[in-house]
């Protein structure tokens, strides 16, 4: 069984559920998993981590972060363990790391992926090129195969068992080190990690406005607020928001997409979501070829009436 | 100061995709080519850096011998020359072969700052600026916002998906660009006189094997046809009927 070294991300401890989901992938790809937590509660990840298929965690110790101390670190652990695969999710952290790993190993990178499968010694990956426009089936010829894994597209795997742990001193011969994180406000969720998304566009009119959006997202308890870029360029709302081809890559459970018009851009960063919802005043925007359902009308007016039956229908269960 | 900025060219953002006759790749017949929109960001940055910290600021690029033409863009936007690896297999060439052959020209030319983009709109791989730093050896901060330089160091707000990241560094660095760090000028056409005078130099590629082989590119299955579930605030209990019942995402 070959072995696949995965990057955990975990926030105090609690293992993100991308993270989870890239656990899953290397099992359903038949590789035996080695999990590498780093920071500080990294500890408290490894029974979550033994509890989804990870036979071992290596728990990095540190006390400063560093992506480049971090990639090499990642890359001994793959040399030691003689790893087939690394895998990371296609998040800002593991989007950063991942390049950097793989060019330690002088592999290749297979980015945002959305399958990874055995192909005989190697494996076969699926992404999307041109902002979707194309999927590539892609065989690596890389002797460490790495890969990005897309949010939301892998499943977990619940196994019920339990994690060697290893404890590992991580480098300290760092080229760039993190002095200081401002955090987002708390309890917000990542637009692309959500498993449900409200977006608002230039529908919305006004910066004000979008206390709208906010409240539906709230009302759903597990919703994240999007953007497109026009409100974005207005400044509406942070770019950390902006769905689309210049923005995030989203493939929710849900998508809501409101006073959003559908260009293409805004199409290649959420046309993947399981269920798309448009809510448009014109019933000729783009947006309706592409969403599963629609209501043709008045944002301020469907919006509280939604948030409302949302919030009825959580009181229920 | 050696500062380099590098971009690529890839298809304009309006381009109908067509998979080619062999299975595996774009269709490139009518395809028009621009320079990657966060590249415009890294030509931006290296000028800036220039006139704040002095220098030359040269453009690279791997691709076709036609690539000139958007480093005469990048030229007329106040960049002193451009070198390109040429590549008649450059729309293939895979990230790893493209990062070794392009910080093996930088190691050459001593480069002491380098931009990319955060990512080149084709392939969508945001690869290349971390990878080519890690061959370097050089530090590198990715999706930078805010950037602040010194002599020989700086400091690189990155935008991450929990907040604002703050990175310390120093000298040879690489910094790929987010969108919010800066605006892009326009070439005057001052500029566009100027450029035509800079030199472009073009030099053979020496690329290993690409390790990522297609098997093959296919359109996206089409979403099934949805509907339209009615008008206004009225129609919202069919639609959470639909969310709760048919769809069952709730
Ligand atoms: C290189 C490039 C990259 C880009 N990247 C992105 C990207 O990442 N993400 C992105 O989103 N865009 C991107 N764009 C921009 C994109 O082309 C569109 O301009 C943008 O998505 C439009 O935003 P919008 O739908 O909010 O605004 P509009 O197109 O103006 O649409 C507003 C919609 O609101 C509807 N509306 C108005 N009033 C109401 C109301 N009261 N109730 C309900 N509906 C109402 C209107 O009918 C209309 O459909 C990019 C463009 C380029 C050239
Ligand atoms: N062929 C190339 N020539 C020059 N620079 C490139 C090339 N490919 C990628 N880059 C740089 O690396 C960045 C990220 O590219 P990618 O990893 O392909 O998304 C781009 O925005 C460019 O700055």
């Amino acid at each position: 069984m070959s072995i696949a070294i995965v990057l955990i991300e975990h926030e105090a401890g609690t293992v993100r559920s991308a993270s989870l989901e890239a656990l899953g992938a290397a099992q359903a790809a038949g590789c035996e998993v080695v999990a590498v937590a780093t920071g500080s509660d990294a500890a408290n990840t490894t029974a979550a981590l033994g509890e989804h298929g990870a036979a071992k965690v290596v728990v990095l110790g540190g006390d400063k972060y560093s992506p480049d101390g971090l990639a090499g670190d990642l890359a001994k652990i793959v040399r030691e363990q003689g790893a087939k695969a690394f895998l990371a999710t296609a998040s800002s952290t593991g989007r950063d790391i991942a390049p950097r790993v793989a060019a330690e190993l002088d592999c290749a990178l297979f980015s945002d992926c959305t399958a990874f499968e055995a192909d005989g010694d190697s494996f076969k990956l699926v992404r999307p090129w041109l902002a979707g426009k194309l999927i590539a089936s892609l065989k690596s010829n890389a002797p460490v195969t790495c890969a990005t894994l897309r949010r939301n597209t892998f499943a977990p795997k619940a196994t019920g068992g339990s994690a060697e742990v290893m404890q590992v001193d991580s480098s300290t011969d760092f080229r760039a080190v993190l002095s200081k994180i401002e955090a987002k406000a708390e309890g917000m969720l990542d637009v692309a990690e959500a498993p449900i998304v409200v977006s608002g566009g230039r529908g919305m009119k006004e910066a004000e406005h979008f206390s709208l959006i906010e409240n539906l997202a709230r009302a759903f308890g597990n919703a994240a607020v999007g953007a497109s870029r026009a409100v974005v360029d207005a400044g509406w709302r942070p770019h950390a928001e902006q769905v689309g081809q210049t923005g995030k890559t989203v493939a929710p459970q849900l998508y809501i997409a409101v006073g959003i018009s559908g260009a293409i851009q805004h199409l290649a960063g959420m046309k993947t979501s399981k269920v798309i919802v448009a809510i448009n005043k014109d019933a000729d925007a783009p947006i309706f070829k592409i969403a599963d359902f629609g209501i043709v009308g008045d944002a301020f007016e469907i919006l509280p009436r939604l948030t409302e039956a949302v919030l009825e229908a959580r009181a229920k269960v | 100061m050696k500062i380099v900025a590098c971009i690529k060219r890839v298809p304009l953002t309006e381009t109908q995709a067509k998979v080619a006759a062999d299975g595996k790749s774009l269709d490139s017949a009518g395809v028009e080519y621009m320079t990657s929109f966060y590249d415009e960001l890294a030509v931006e940055q290296a000028v800036k850096s220039k006139e704040q910290l002095g220098g030359e600021v040269t453009i690279l690029t791997i691709g076709p011998g036609s690539a000139s033409k958007e480093l005469r863009e990048s030229l007329a936007k106040g960049a002193d020359k451009g070198e390109i690896l040429v590549d008649d297999n450059w729309s293939m060439r895979d990230n790893r072969a493209t990062a070794k052959a392009l910080a093996n020209r930088l190691r050459e030319m001593g480069a002491d700052l380098v931009f990319c983009g955060r990512v080149a709109t084709d392939r969508d791989n945001a690869s290349v600026g971390p990878m080519l730093a890690t061959y370097l050896g050089a530090a590198c901060v990715t999706d930078v916002v805010e950037l602040e330089l010194s002599e020989g160091k700086g400091i690189a707000k990155r935008e991450a998906d929990s907040g604002v990241e703050s990175y310390e560094f120093s000298f040879p660095a690489v910094i790929t660009c987010q969108k919010d760090l800066n605006e892009p000028r326009y070439a005057g056409l001052k500029g566009i006189m100027a450029a035509k005078k800079k030199p472009i130099e073009e030099l053979p590629l020496e690329a290993e094997d690409n390790q990522i082989e297609p098997l093959s590119l296919d359109l996206p299955p089409a979403r099934a046809e949805g509907r339209i579930i009615g008008e206004g605030a009225d129609a919202v209990p069919a639609l959470m009927d639909a969310l709760l019942n048919e769809a069952k995402v709730l």
